[in-house]
Protein backbone atom coordinates (compact mmCIF):
# COMPACT_ATOMS: atom_id res chain seq x y z
CA UNK A 1 0.00 0.00 0.00
CA UNK A 2 1.25 3.47 -0.93
CA UNK A 3 -0.32 7.01 -1.37
CA UNK A 4 -0.96 7.65 -4.71
CA UNK A 5 0.47 11.49 -4.27
CA UNK A 6 4.16 12.42 -3.86
CA UNK A 7 3.31 15.37 -2.09
CA UNK A 8 1.04 16.71 0.43
CA UNK A 9 -0.28 19.87 -1.07
CA UNK A 10 -3.81 19.84 -0.32
CA UNK A 11 -6.82 16.90 0.36
CA UNK A 12 -8.62 17.79 -3.04
CA UNK A 13 -5.57 15.49 -4.78
CA UNK A 14 -5.98 12.70 -2.10
CA UNK A 15 -8.23 9.66 -2.62
CA UNK A 16 -10.30 8.21 0.10
CA UNK A 17 -8.01 5.05 0.36
CA UNK A 18 -4.86 7.77 1.19
CA UNK A 19 -6.93 9.63 3.69
CA UNK A 20 -7.65 5.65 5.47
CA UNK A 21 -4.20 4.66 5.19
CA UNK A 22 -2.78 8.15 6.48
CA UNK A 23 -5.39 7.65 9.50
CA UNK A 24 -4.77 3.98 10.32
CA UNK A 25 -0.84 4.75 10.22
CA UNK A 26 -1.32 7.54 12.50
CA UNK A 27 -2.85 5.02 14.98
CA UNK A 28 0.36 3.04 15.16
CA UNK A 29 2.22 5.85 15.49
CA UNK A 30 -0.25 7.10 18.58
CA UNK A 31 0.48 4.09 20.40
CA UNK A 32 4.89 4.81 20.02
CA UNK A 33 3.62 8.43 21.60
CA UNK A 34 2.53 6.34 24.36
CA UNK A 35 5.68 4.44 24.80
CA UNK A 36 8.40 4.94 27.97
CA UNK A 37 10.51 5.77 24.70
CA UNK A 38 8.61 8.22 22.20
CA UNK A 39 11.05 7.45 19.50
CA UNK A 40 10.93 4.99 16.32
CA UNK A 41 14.72 5.43 14.12
CA UNK A 42 12.45 4.75 10.52
CA UNK A 43 13.83 8.41 9.27
CA UNK A 44 16.87 8.25 10.34
CA UNK A 45 18.88 8.76 7.03
CA UNK A 46 16.07 12.11 6.33
CA UNK A 47 16.63 15.57 6.55
CA UNK A 48 13.42 17.87 6.47
CA UNK A 49 13.28 21.75 6.82
CA UNK A 50 10.54 23.20 8.56
CA UNK A 51 9.86 26.60 6.51
CA UNK A 52 7.99 28.89 7.91
CA UNK A 53 6.94 32.30 6.02
CA UNK A 54 3.90 32.63 8.63
CA UNK A 55 3.41 32.73 11.88
CA UNK A 56 2.60 29.42 13.89
CA UNK A 57 2.72 27.60 17.12
CA UNK A 58 1.26 24.42 17.13
CA UNK A 59 2.01 23.49 13.76
CA UNK A 60 5.28 23.96 14.12
CA UNK A 61 5.85 22.59 17.44
CA UNK A 62 3.84 19.71 16.02
CA UNK A 63 5.66 19.44 13.09
CA UNK A 64 8.89 19.22 14.60
CA UNK A 65 8.08 16.90 17.12
CA UNK A 66 6.77 14.51 15.06
CA UNK A 67 10.03 15.10 12.58
CA UNK A 68 12.13 14.56 15.94
CA UNK A 69 10.00 11.34 17.30
CA UNK A 70 10.66 9.32 13.69
CA UNK A 71 14.79 10.50 14.25
CA UNK A 72 14.58 12.60 11.52
CA UNK A 73 17.21 15.56 10.92
CA UNK A 74 15.43 18.82 11.08
CA UNK A 75 15.84 22.64 10.52
CA UNK A 76 13.99 25.11 11.26
CA UNK A 77 13.79 28.62 8.84
CA UNK A 78 11.57 31.02 10.05
CA UNK A 79 11.17 34.30 6.95
CA UNK A 80 11.88 36.86 9.43
CA UNK A 81 15.17 35.64 10.50
CA UNK A 82 16.43 34.99 7.20
CA UNK A 83 17.86 36.14 3.61
CA UNK A 84 14.25 36.95 2.98
CA UNK A 85 14.41 39.80 4.80
CA UNK A 86 17.50 40.67 2.31
CA UNK A 87 14.67 39.83 -0.91
CA UNK A 88 15.41 36.64 -1.94
CA UNK A 89 12.88 34.53 -3.56
CA UNK A 90 11.16 31.75 -2.32
CA UNK A 91 12.33 29.26 -4.88
CA UNK A 92 16.17 30.62 -4.66
CA UNK A 93 15.73 30.48 -0.79
CA UNK A 94 14.32 26.68 -1.39
CA UNK A 95 17.24 25.96 -3.80
CA UNK A 96 19.76 26.56 -1.37
CA UNK A 97 18.39 24.80 1.33
CA UNK A 98 18.17 21.60 -1.00
CA UNK A 99 21.79 21.77 -2.32
CA UNK A 100 22.36 21.40 1.39
CA UNK A 101 20.51 17.94 0.70
CA UNK A 102 17.37 18.23 2.52
CA UNK A 103 14.96 15.27 1.28
CA UNK A 104 12.06 16.91 2.33
CA UNK A 105 10.55 20.33 2.71
CA UNK A 106 7.32 21.27 5.07
CA UNK A 107 6.01 25.10 4.28
CA UNK A 108 3.35 27.27 5.56
CA UNK A 109 3.11 30.53 3.50
CA UNK A 110 0.82 33.80 3.50
CA UNK A 111 0.15 33.22 -0.38
CA UNK A 112 -2.03 30.36 -1.47
CA UNK A 113 -0.45 28.08 -4.08
CA UNK A 114 3.20 29.00 -2.65
CA UNK A 115 3.60 24.29 -2.00
CA UNK A 116 2.38 23.78 -5.75
CA UNK A 117 4.75 26.48 -7.11
CA UNK A 118 7.57 24.52 -5.27
CA UNK A 119 5.99 20.87 -6.43
CA UNK A 120 6.58 21.43 -9.51
CA UNK A 121 10.25 23.23 -9.11
CA UNK A 122 11.88 20.91 -6.55
CA UNK A 123 12.74 17.33 -6.40
CA UNK A 124 11.89 17.23 -2.74
CA UNK A 125 8.85 15.79 -0.98
CA UNK A 126 6.91 18.97 -0.16
CA UNK A 127 4.05 19.17 2.63
CA UNK A 128 1.88 22.00 3.23
CA UNK A 129 1.69 23.19 5.93
CA UNK A 130 -1.08 25.94 5.29
CA UNK A 131 -0.84 28.02 2.35
CA UNK A 132 -3.09 31.60 2.53
CA UNK A 133 -6.51 30.75 2.52
CA UNK A 134 -6.75 27.55 0.70
CA UNK A 135 -5.66 24.56 2.46
CA UNK A 136 -4.10 23.01 5.46
CA UNK A 137 -4.30 19.55 5.19
CA UNK A 138 -2.82 18.00 7.71
CA UNK A 139 -5.18 20.08 9.94
CA UNK A 140 -8.33 18.33 8.47
CA UNK A 141 -6.46 14.83 8.39
CA UNK A 142 -6.03 15.27 12.80
CA UNK A 143 -9.23 16.54 12.97
CA UNK A 144 -10.58 13.80 11.13
CA UNK A 145 -8.80 11.40 13.49
CA UNK A 146 -10.21 12.99 16.46
CA UNK A 147 -13.11 12.62 15.61
CA UNK A 148 -13.27 8.74 14.78
CA UNK A 149 -11.15 8.42 17.60
CA UNK A 150 -14.33 10.16 19.28
CA UNK A 151 -17.08 8.59 17.71
CA UNK A 152 -16.05 6.31 15.08
CA UNK A 153 -16.27 6.35 11.68
CA UNK A 154 -16.82 9.14 9.61
CA UNK A 155 -19.35 7.75 7.09
CA UNK A 156 -22.94 9.40 7.61
CA UNK A 157 -22.08 11.56 10.81
CA UNK A 158 -22.50 15.50 10.21
CA UNK A 159 -20.47 18.59 10.98
CA UNK A 160 -20.77 22.03 11.11
CA UNK A 161 -18.12 24.13 11.01
CA UNK A 162 -18.80 27.47 11.99
CA UNK A 163 -17.45 30.92 12.16
CA UNK A 164 -15.14 32.57 9.48
CA UNK A 165 -15.58 30.14 6.38
CA UNK A 166 -14.25 32.88 3.91
CA UNK A 167 -10.73 33.00 5.60
CA UNK A 168 -10.06 29.44 6.84
CA UNK A 169 -8.05 26.99 4.78
CA UNK A 170 -9.01 24.55 7.91
CA UNK A 171 -12.26 25.09 6.43
CA UNK A 172 -11.80 24.00 2.89
CA UNK A 173 -9.86 21.36 3.56
CA UNK A 174 -12.18 19.80 6.03
CA UNK A 175 -15.13 20.45 3.77
CA UNK A 176 -12.41 18.02 1.14
CA UNK A 177 -11.98 15.71 3.57
CA UNK A 178 -15.15 14.84 4.92
CA UNK A 179 -16.95 14.68 1.94
CA UNK A 180 -14.36 12.13 0.66
CA UNK A 181 -15.19 10.07 3.35
CA UNK A 182 -18.57 10.19 3.08
CA UNK A 183 -19.52 12.52 5.94
CA UNK A 184 -22.62 15.55 5.28
CA UNK A 185 -21.02 18.73 5.82
CA UNK A 186 -22.54 21.99 6.90
CA UNK A 187 -21.29 25.28 7.36
CA UNK A 188 -22.33 28.16 9.68
CA UNK A 189 -21.69 31.33 10.04
CA UNK A 190 -22.38 35.29 9.10
CA UNK A 191 -23.28 35.65 5.38
CA UNK A 192 -19.99 38.62 5.55
CA UNK A 193 -17.75 35.50 5.97
CA UNK A 194 -19.43 32.73 3.76
CA UNK A 195 -17.93 32.94 -0.04
CA UNK A 196 -20.63 33.15 -3.04
CA UNK A 197 -21.59 29.94 -4.41
CA UNK A 198 -20.16 27.85 -1.84
CA UNK A 199 -23.31 25.28 -1.43
CA UNK A 200 -22.75 24.77 -5.25
CA UNK A 201 -19.36 24.68 -5.46
CA UNK A 202 -18.66 22.14 -2.63
CA UNK A 203 -21.86 20.65 -2.25
CA UNK A 204 -22.13 21.78 1.37
CA UNK A 205 -25.21 23.12 3.57
CA UNK A 206 -25.06 26.70 4.79
CA UNK A 207 -26.91 28.40 7.62
CA UNK A 208 -26.88 31.13 9.22
CA UNK A 209 -28.60 30.29 12.63
CA UNK A 210 -26.21 28.80 14.19
CA UNK A 211 -27.85 27.37 16.92
CA UNK A 212 -30.44 25.35 14.17
CA UNK A 213 -26.58 24.59 12.96
CA UNK A 214 -25.71 23.02 16.06
CA UNK A 215 -29.06 21.33 16.77
CA UNK A 216 -28.47 19.44 13.03
CA UNK A 217 -24.95 17.97 13.82
CA UNK A 218 -23.00 15.51 15.86
CA UNK A 219 -19.85 17.49 15.52
CA UNK A 220 -19.49 21.20 16.19
CA UNK A 221 -15.82 22.54 14.77
CA UNK A 222 -15.71 26.11 15.62
CA UNK A 223 -13.31 28.56 13.66
CA UNK A 224 -11.15 30.87 14.34
CA UNK A 225 -11.90 34.71 13.51
CA UNK A 226 -8.61 35.19 10.87
CA UNK A 227 -8.64 39.12 11.59
CA UNK A 228 -5.29 39.33 9.85
CA UNK A 229 -6.82 38.12 6.51
CA UNK A 230 -9.84 40.67 6.36
CA UNK A 231 -8.84 44.12 4.67
CA UNK A 232 -12.61 45.24 5.45
CA UNK A 233 -14.81 45.25 8.09
CA UNK A 234 -16.94 42.11 7.85
CA UNK A 235 -18.92 42.03 11.17
CA UNK A 236 -19.27 45.39 13.53
CA UNK A 237 -17.45 44.25 16.42
CA UNK A 238 -15.91 40.67 18.40
CA UNK A 239 -18.87 41.62 20.88
CA UNK A 240 -21.74 41.40 18.38
CA UNK A 241 -20.45 38.40 16.72
CA UNK A 242 -19.99 36.56 19.85
CA UNK A 243 -23.74 37.42 20.59
CA UNK A 244 -24.64 35.63 17.19
CA UNK A 245 -22.11 33.30 16.42
CA UNK A 246 -20.13 32.53 19.85
CA UNK A 247 -20.63 29.08 21.18
CA UNK A 248 -21.56 29.32 24.68
CA UNK A 249 -22.97 26.92 27.01
CA UNK A 250 -26.23 28.32 27.30
CA UNK A 251 -26.91 27.97 23.08
CA UNK A 252 -25.44 23.99 23.56
CA UNK A 253 -27.74 23.68 27.21
CA UNK A 254 -30.51 24.69 24.17
CA UNK A 255 -30.19 21.90 21.98
CA UNK A 256 -30.92 18.66 23.25
CA UNK A 257 -28.03 16.70 22.09
CA UNK A 258 -24.52 16.35 23.35
CA UNK A 259 -22.13 17.79 20.49
CA UNK A 260 -18.36 16.92 19.76
CA UNK A 261 -16.63 20.22 19.87
CA UNK A 262 -13.55 21.15 18.30
CA UNK A 263 -11.49 24.05 17.38
CA UNK A 264 -7.81 24.19 15.36
CA UNK A 265 -6.71 26.78 17.62
CA UNK A 266 -5.27 29.23 18.19
CA UNK A 267 -8.72 30.04 20.20
CA UNK A 268 -10.07 33.75 20.65
CA UNK A 269 -11.60 33.41 24.48
CA UNK A 270 -15.18 34.89 24.41
CA UNK A 271 -14.88 35.46 20.92
CA UNK A 272 -16.17 32.42 18.72
CA UNK A 273 -16.27 30.31 21.81
CA UNK A 274 -16.62 30.78 25.47
CA UNK A 275 -13.77 29.41 28.03
CA UNK A 276 -16.56 27.06 30.11
CA UNK A 277 -17.74 25.26 26.50
CA UNK A 278 -13.71 25.27 25.17
CA UNK A 279 -12.72 23.36 28.48
CA UNK A 280 -15.61 21.27 29.09
CA UNK A 281 -15.65 17.55 28.61
CA UNK A 282 -17.70 17.86 25.22
CA UNK A 283 -14.68 19.81 24.04
CA UNK A 284 -11.43 17.35 22.00
CA UNK A 285 -9.56 20.72 21.47
CA UNK A 286 -6.72 19.15 22.99
CA UNK A 287 -7.08 15.69 21.48
CA UNK A 288 -6.90 17.32 18.53
CA UNK A 289 -3.38 18.93 19.06
CA UNK A 290 -2.08 15.54 20.60
CA UNK A 291 -3.12 13.29 17.54
CA UNK A 292 -1.70 16.00 15.48
CA UNK A 293 2.04 14.40 15.90
CA UNK A 294 0.65 11.29 15.23
CA UNK A 295 -1.11 12.27 12.11
CA UNK A 296 1.81 14.31 10.76
CA UNK A 297 4.55 11.25 11.45
CA UNK A 298 2.38 9.36 9.44
CA UNK A 299 2.25 11.81 6.24
CA UNK A 300 6.19 11.98 6.72
CA UNK A 301 6.66 8.47 6.79
CA UNK A 302 4.59 7.70 4.12
CA UNK A 303 6.06 10.39 1.90
CA UNK A 304 9.41 9.82 2.85
CA UNK A 305 9.42 6.59 0.41
CA UNK A 306 8.37 8.88 -2.32
CA UNK A 307 12.09 11.14 -2.46
CA UNK A 308 15.12 9.25 -3.76
CA UNK B 1 4.58 -27.58 -3.88
CA UNK B 2 5.75 -29.59 -1.57
CA UNK B 3 3.88 -30.04 2.32
CA UNK B 4 6.18 -29.36 5.19
CA UNK B 5 4.14 -29.93 7.82
CA UNK B 6 0.63 -31.28 7.33
CA UNK B 7 -2.52 -30.43 9.75
CA UNK B 8 -1.80 -33.04 12.44
CA UNK B 9 2.55 -32.55 12.46
CA UNK B 10 1.65 -28.32 12.33
CA UNK B 11 -0.56 -28.91 15.88
CA UNK B 12 2.03 -31.76 17.13
CA UNK B 13 4.58 -28.91 16.47
CA UNK B 14 2.93 -26.12 18.39
CA UNK B 15 2.31 -28.49 21.42
CA UNK B 16 5.65 -29.39 21.46
CA UNK B 17 7.17 -25.28 21.09
CA UNK B 18 4.71 -24.77 23.93
CA UNK B 19 5.84 -27.36 26.16
CA UNK B 20 9.28 -26.74 25.83
CA UNK B 21 8.37 -23.16 26.58
CA UNK B 22 6.63 -24.39 29.64
CA UNK B 23 9.60 -26.30 30.79
CA UNK B 24 11.82 -22.96 30.88
CA UNK B 25 9.38 -20.61 32.00
CA UNK B 26 7.48 -22.74 34.42
CA UNK B 27 4.35 -21.20 35.03
CA UNK B 28 5.32 -17.58 33.20
CA UNK B 29 4.90 -15.49 35.89
CA UNK B 30 8.54 -13.79 34.92
CA UNK B 31 7.62 -14.18 31.58
CA UNK B 32 6.12 -11.76 28.32
CA UNK B 33 5.34 -13.74 24.91
CA UNK B 34 5.48 -11.15 22.44
CA UNK B 35 4.44 -12.04 18.89
CA UNK B 36 5.68 -10.22 15.92
CA UNK B 37 3.19 -8.66 13.69
CA UNK B 38 1.87 -9.66 10.99
CA UNK B 39 2.21 -13.67 10.90
CA UNK B 40 4.08 -13.99 13.83
CA UNK B 41 0.89 -13.49 15.95
CA UNK B 42 -0.79 -16.76 14.32
CA UNK B 43 1.84 -18.86 16.05
CA UNK B 44 1.49 -16.58 19.17
CA UNK B 45 -2.29 -16.78 19.81
CA UNK B 46 -2.16 -20.92 19.36
CA UNK B 47 1.08 -21.10 22.21
CA UNK B 48 -0.58 -18.36 24.49
CA UNK B 49 -4.11 -20.34 24.04
CA UNK B 50 -2.17 -23.86 24.96
CA UNK B 51 -0.34 -22.26 28.08
CA UNK B 52 -3.88 -20.68 29.17
CA UNK B 53 -5.67 -24.54 29.24
CA UNK B 54 -2.75 -25.38 30.98
CA UNK B 55 -2.85 -22.54 33.84
CA UNK B 56 -6.27 -21.22 33.72
CA UNK B 57 -6.18 -19.53 37.06
CA UNK B 58 -2.55 -17.47 35.73
CA UNK B 59 -2.41 -13.90 34.42
CA UNK B 60 -0.22 -14.83 31.14
CA UNK B 61 1.52 -11.66 29.43
CA UNK B 62 0.97 -11.74 25.91
CA UNK B 63 1.41 -8.62 23.85
CA UNK B 64 1.75 -8.25 19.78
CA UNK B 65 4.62 -6.10 18.65
CA UNK B 66 5.05 -4.25 15.07
CA UNK B 67 8.73 -3.48 13.82
CA UNK B 68 7.42 -1.41 10.40
CA UNK B 69 9.08 1.73 12.02
CA UNK B 70 12.29 -0.53 12.57
CA UNK B 71 12.64 -1.51 9.27
CA UNK B 72 16.11 -1.39 7.75
CA UNK B 73 14.92 -1.54 3.99
CA UNK B 74 12.25 1.42 4.59
CA UNK B 75 13.58 2.97 1.44
CA UNK B 76 13.15 0.03 -0.64
CA UNK B 77 9.62 -0.63 0.24
CA UNK B 78 6.93 1.37 2.41
CA UNK B 79 5.27 -1.48 4.45
CA UNK B 80 1.69 -0.48 5.97
CA UNK B 81 1.71 -0.72 10.24
CA UNK B 82 0.49 -2.97 12.12
CA UNK B 83 -1.17 -2.86 15.44
CA UNK B 84 1.67 -3.30 18.51
CA UNK B 85 0.27 -4.28 21.64
CA UNK B 86 2.36 -4.20 24.92
CA UNK B 87 0.33 -3.01 27.84
CA UNK B 88 3.50 -4.06 30.18
CA UNK B 89 6.97 -2.83 31.18
CA UNK B 90 9.63 -4.99 30.33
CA UNK B 91 12.35 -4.14 32.65
CA UNK B 92 13.83 -6.96 34.01
CA UNK B 93 11.73 -9.43 32.54
CA UNK B 94 11.76 -12.56 30.17
CA UNK B 95 10.72 -12.04 27.08
CA UNK B 96 10.27 -14.48 24.22
CA UNK B 97 9.87 -12.95 20.77
CA UNK B 98 7.45 -15.67 18.92
CA UNK B 99 7.93 -15.71 14.72
CA UNK B 100 6.44 -18.24 12.23
CA UNK B 101 9.41 -18.18 9.86
CA UNK B 102 12.91 -17.06 10.72
CA UNK B 103 14.76 -16.67 7.47
CA UNK B 104 17.33 -13.60 7.03
CA UNK B 105 16.84 -12.73 10.93
CA UNK B 106 16.14 -8.77 9.83
CA UNK B 107 12.62 -9.23 11.13
CA UNK B 108 14.26 -10.21 14.47
CA UNK B 109 16.81 -7.52 14.16
CA UNK B 110 14.12 -4.97 14.23
CA UNK B 111 12.42 -6.64 16.69
CA UNK B 112 15.02 -6.68 19.29
CA UNK B 113 15.34 -2.82 18.76
CA UNK B 114 12.04 -2.53 19.37
CA UNK B 115 11.92 -4.10 22.31
CA UNK B 116 13.76 -1.60 23.88
CA UNK B 117 11.53 1.21 23.49
CA UNK B 118 9.63 -0.93 26.19
CA UNK B 119 12.71 -1.03 29.33
CA UNK B 120 15.33 -3.41 29.78
CA UNK B 121 14.43 -7.51 29.48
CA UNK B 122 16.58 -9.23 31.48
CA UNK B 123 16.81 -11.74 28.97
CA UNK B 124 15.31 -12.60 25.59
CA UNK B 125 14.22 -15.87 23.83
CA UNK B 126 13.23 -16.48 19.93
CA UNK B 127 10.66 -18.85 19.47
CA UNK B 128 9.74 -19.59 15.50
CA UNK B 129 7.78 -22.68 14.10
CA UNK B 130 9.77 -22.97 11.08
CA UNK B 131 13.93 -22.08 10.52
CA UNK B 132 15.47 -21.40 7.10
CA UNK B 133 18.71 -22.93 7.91
CA UNK B 134 20.44 -21.35 4.78
CA UNK B 135 21.11 -17.57 3.77
CA UNK B 136 21.13 -15.86 7.37
CA UNK B 137 22.09 -12.40 6.85
CA UNK B 138 22.21 -11.70 10.57
CA UNK B 139 23.98 -14.00 13.48
CA UNK B 140 20.56 -14.80 15.10
CA UNK B 141 19.42 -18.43 15.98
CA UNK B 142 16.26 -19.78 17.42
CA UNK B 143 15.92 -21.02 21.10
CA UNK B 144 12.97 -22.88 20.01
CA UNK B 145 12.73 -24.43 16.85
CA UNK B 146 9.22 -26.10 15.22
CA UNK B 147 10.90 -27.46 12.50
CA UNK B 148 14.67 -26.59 10.49
CA UNK B 149 14.59 -26.89 6.99
CA UNK B 150 16.91 -26.76 3.43
CA UNK B 151 15.67 -24.50 1.10
CA UNK B 152 17.04 -22.25 -1.79
CA UNK B 153 16.85 -18.88 -2.19
CA UNK B 154 14.17 -19.15 -5.29
CA UNK B 155 12.00 -21.11 -2.70
CA UNK B 156 9.20 -19.87 -0.78
CA UNK B 157 7.98 -20.81 2.64
CA UNK B 158 4.44 -19.95 3.72
CA UNK B 159 2.62 -21.01 6.76
CA UNK B 160 -0.87 -21.56 5.66
CA UNK B 161 -2.99 -21.16 8.67
CA UNK B 162 -6.30 -21.01 7.67
CA UNK B 163 -5.42 -24.63 5.64
CA UNK B 164 -3.32 -25.39 8.77
CA UNK B 165 -0.39 -26.66 7.12
CA UNK B 166 3.42 -25.73 6.07
CA UNK B 167 4.25 -25.54 2.30
CA UNK B 168 7.42 -25.02 0.24
CA UNK B 169 7.30 -23.82 -3.37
Amino acid sequence: MQLSIKHLLGIKDLIPQDIRLILSTAKQFKEVLQRPIKKVPTLRDTTIINLFYENSTRTRISFELAEKRLSADTINFSASASSVSKGETLLDTVNNVLSMKVDMVVIRHAASGAPHFLAKHIPAAIINAGDGINEHPTQALLDAYSIEERIGSLEGKKIVLVGDIMHSRVALSNIYLLKKMGAEVMVAGPPTLMPKYIEEALQVKVEYNLQKALQWCDVANILRIQLERQSQVLFSSLREYNLSYGVSRKLLDSINKEIVIMHPGPINRGVEIDSDVADSHQSIILQQVENGVAVRMAVLYLLSGKTS
Amino acid sequence: MKVILDKYQLQLTIQRLTHQLMEDHGDFSDTILIGIQPRGIFLADRIVDYIRKTYPSKDIHYGKMDITFYRDDIRKELHVANQTDIPFSLEARKVVLIDDVLYTGRTIRAALDALLAFGRPEKVELCVLINRRFRRQLPIQPDYCGKSIDSIVSEKVKVEWENEQVVLY
